[in-house]
């Protein structure tokens, strides 16, 4: 097991990222996931970032990367306690609300005058440049090929996980 | 790597380059560059993303309020990838329906010109 604690900030999430991509390719995941190791533990720490930014920016986010009966997990552990929305405990089948508009916004922009927010969903951001709290973890959902999101005592623990061949 | 961002005029049109990796360290960045462009009057932006190594849910955030800032004066943003790992997070989020993505700068000045 490799396990990371890191200061929340989001310099350190790219870090993270670069830890994450070369356990998940010593554990044997194929190369053609790695995008995908890289992009969601990306989303989970800087989620974790985020929530600890707010909560507790002196306690450290935490990140465990184990590779056990062919599978390669790793699992993100903040402590930023009630900083996520009920929504924000989305699995894969109980994606966002948001999510759902942003799929079905087929509709191309500025062809319904009525349509807030210039023509765009509404989903689309939060006046700071920013996507709906959750998005995030949305994108999870469909990159990591198995995805558990649970509350904990002190905040939010994403688990996620893909095939490897351990060696 | 670290992000690199460069802007030029091309028929009319603020071409931004962007270089590296667009993540919740980096992208503030790019927002305070775009508003940058919008406050200074530029409403018809391509962003090329060709040498974007990375791109998270943050990134596509400050690229859709790049895209509501420019639509509030009646702008547009652009987007030019070809790169299928990047496409990718366009695709699972619904974003391709929003943004004009095209193959080439060229192409997206092109198609920007001939929508007016």
């Amino acid at each position: 097991m490799v396990e990371l604690a890191f200061t929340p900030l989001p310099a350190h999430v790219r870090t993270a990222r670069l830890v994450a991509v070369a356990v998940a390719r010593r554990s044997g995941v194929p190369e053609s996931l790695l995008d995908e190791v890289r992009l969601a533990v990306g989303e989970a720490c800087s989620r974790a970032v985020e929530a600890h930014r707010q909560n507790c920016p002196a306690e450290p986010v935490k990140v465990e990367l184990t590779d056990s009966g062919g599978r390669f997990e790793v699992v993100v552990t903040d402590s930023g306690h009630g900083a996520a929305p009920a929504d924000d405990l989305a699995g894969p089948e109980m994606i966002p609300e948001g999510t759902a508009a942003l799929s079905q916004a087929g509709a191309v922009p500025g062809a319904s005058a009525a349509e807030a927010h210039n023509g765009l969903p509404a989903a689309l951001g939060n006046g700071h440049g920013g996507l709906e709290d959750g998005f995030g973890l949305a994108v999870i959902a469909e990159l990591a090929d198995d995805v558990r999101i649970s509350r904990t005592p002190a905040g939010i623990s994403v688990c996620m996980s893909w095939p490897s061949s351990a060696r | 790597m670290d992000l690199k961002l460069d802007d030029h005029m091309k028929d009319g049109i603020r071409v931004v380059d962007v270089e590296g990796e667009i993540d919740v360290y980096t992208a503030p960045r790019l927002r305070e560059l775009l508003i940058d462009l919008v406050n200074k009057g530029d409403y018809q932006l391509v962003v090329n993303m060709e040498k974007v190594e990375f791109l998270d849910s943050t990134g596509l955030g400050v690229l859709v309020g790049g895209l509501k800032r420019v639509r509030a004066h009646d702008g547009s943003l652009d987007l030019v990838c070809r790169q299928e790992r990047i496409l990718k997070i366009f695709r699972i989020t619904g974003l391709t329906k929003v943004f004009g993505i095209h193959d080439t700068v060229e192409e997206a000045i092109k198609a920007r010109k001939s929508e007016k």
